[in-house]
């Protein structure tokens, strides 16, 4: 696949001597949903702000589809849409006119049928001629991706699009972006949920203090990185874990009733028959036996951890 | 010019205009109430004492007046918060993120700032009609001066709008700034009726040009050439110009 953002070698530095962006180099493909982790501070929204506009980088080049950010920005910014962080709306406005604003804003001509088309996708046609100070906040939300999506841009930037909001409306907007990745359109958000990046991301980027510390296939990442524990529970408690099976990664829970065994799901042998075989072998009854996979929080936490050592 | 984004200033002077036709008689009843007022306590009260002013009757001699007056607060106003209210809202990253240069920023809300003045303009010369008789001399200047002090004064209300943090600085400069300057720039009476010194100082308000100016295009008279009065407005405008090019090149109060 072509690529669509161009990032090369980018930085940005305040005044105060605050690095907020520090030599990213990235290039996201036309089509692919990219998530970009990071805590409070990291430099995600600073990274969207410069491709969008909002900040003037200090180094580097951004070309979007081909067109640098900088010098041929109005051709830049046209395939793009952004979708902030906070929700800003005039309060006064109907919904649909807001939407017919940006397009016109975009220099794009009228296109009353395409309009319908998105907001019905969003499930705003019913409450095209309300006030935006009318909706609630998922509602708002939405009309936020509908101006995004208004001028037909190739790239949608979603800035913590689920920040704040509840869970139903969490996996609303996850809902939302799987339709828009089934119309082709390339998305890079940013959030704090890392259950969200595992859901949505085809590839996952890491920042830390403005560093791009890593970008992987989500996939791989957590294959690289995720370990898998078997939780097996006792038919009756044991006391302490057998001689001949310490040393072989076994944890015992406090009331002796679980045994916890990690192993990599990338080995030959996990180990896991034998594990069972020999607990059977000491006449110790299994009652259940389930496994969980690392998530991305461990994943994170280990890669910040190992940037910071 | 062909490659300024004209849909874009097409959409952001829709959008302003709209909201201006949403509120149409609030924004109608006040200046046209105002106007009334002002006939009824200079026109009637004190009009009975000075009967002209250089041959032209003195409830006429203010209508030139009060439309300029009308004109630049109504223009500073709506330009300013024109802007403001996105910077208020949030809504600002919008312009920021588009397509859309300063110069079709400026022209969107510029034009239906100075839209909006002009149309009030029309609408209080035509309450003074029922009033007094005003025969208008150089209705294509008239026509002239009118769109050039709106533009003129509202690209001053765009800097307002860009430079205010709050509404209370949005209110301050046109109540502490642009009324007494057109109060004392012979919005009521003629700068050749103030003592020489007090003539001389009026002479370095730039709101006595617009309003010498304007009010020649009616009657013929004038306290300053009406060559003079065009440079002011023309410079107004250029300086206007620059300095809102300057805001947007940087991005102060704007960005990041």
């Amino acid at each position: 696949m072509a690529a669509i953002i161009d990032i090369d070698h980018l930085s940005k530095q305040y005044g105060s001597g605050t690095k907020a962006l520090d030599d990213v180099t990235l290039t996201i493909d036309e089509g692919e949903i990219i998530a970009l982790l990071g805590p409070n501070g990291a430099g995600k929204t600073t990274l969207i702000s410069i491709i969008c506009g909002l900040v003037t980088p200090t180094g580097g080049t951004v070309r979007v589809g081909g067109h640098d950010i900088r010098t041929d920005w109005r051709a830049a910014r046209k395939l793009i849409g952004l979708v902030p962080q906070e929700i800003a709306l005039e309060p006064f406005e109907k919904v649909i006119n807001c939407v017919r604003f940006t397009r016109g804003l975009y220099g794009m001509p009228p296109n009353e049928a395409y309009i319908e088309r998105i907001l019905r996708a969003l499930a705003l046609w019913d409450k095209r001629d309300a006030a935006t100070r009318e909706l609630s906040g998922g509602m708002k939300r939405r009309v936020l991706i509908a101006k995004a999506l208004s001028h037909e841009p190739k790239v949608l930037f979603l800035d913590e699009p689920t920040a704040g909001v509840d869970v139903a409306l969490r996996r609303e907007m996850w809902e939302v972006v799987g339709d828009l990745r089934r119309e082709g359109v390339t998305i890079i958000l940013t959030t704090h949920y890392l259950e969200e990046a595992e859901e949505m991301a085809d590839r996952i980027g890491v920042i830390a203090k403005g560093r791009l510390l890593l970008v992987k296939p989500t996939a791989e990442l957590m294959g690289d990185f995720g370990k898998k524990t078997l939780a097996i529970d006792l038919d009756q408690p044991l006391a302490v874990i057998p001689d001949d099976l310490a040393g072989r990664g076994l944890t015992l829970a406090a009331d002796g009733r679980r045994l916890s065994f990690e192993y990599d799901t990338r080995a030959e042998r996990t180990g896991i028959a034998r594990l069972l075989g020999d607990l059977a072998a000491r006449g110790i009854t299994v009652r259940d036996v389930s496994t969980r996979q690392s998530s991305l929080e461990d994943v994170f936490l280990s890669l910040v951890s190992e940037d910071a050592a | 010019m062909t490659g300024l984004n004209w849909p874009g200033i097409r959409a952001i002077f829709h959008h302003e205009m709209m909201r201006f036709f949403r509120t149409i008689w609030q924004s109608l009843a006040s200046p046209v109430l105002s106007t009334v007022l002002y006939f009824v306590v200079f026109g009637a009260a004190i009009g009975g004492r000075i009967q002209s002013v250089e041959g032209v009757e003195y409830a006429a001699f203010i209508v030139p007046g009060l439309m300029m007056l009308t004109v630049l607060q109504q223009a500073v106003s709506n330009a300013s918060f024109g802007i403001y209210f996105p910077k208020f809202s949030g809504t600002i990253y919008e312009y920021l993120v588009s397509p859309v240069g300063w110069i079709e920023v400026t022209m969107g809300f510029v034009g239906a700032a100075a839209a909006k003045a002009i149309l009030i303009a029309l609408v209080i010369l035509l309450t003074s009609f029922a009033f007094v008789g005003v025969h208008i001399l150089h209705p294509f200047w008239m026509v002239g001066f009118l769109v050039l002090s709106s533009v003129a004064f509202s690209l001053l209300g765009f800097i307002i709008g860009l430079w205010a943090k709050s509404f209370e600085q949005l209110q301050i400069v046109p109540m502490m700034v642009i009324m007494p300057l057109v109060f004392l720039g012979g919005a009521f009476y003629s700068a050749s009726m103030l003592p020489p010194f007090w003539e001389g100082v009026a002479k370095l308000n730039p709101v006595l040009y617009l309003i010498s100016g304007f009010r020649w295009s009616f009657f013929g008279l004038a306290d300053v050439p009406v060559g003079v009065s065009l440079v002011a407005v023309g410079i107004m405008v250029i300086v206007c110009l620059a300095i809102i090019r300057r805001i947007f090149a940087t991005g102060w109060r704007l960005r990041d």
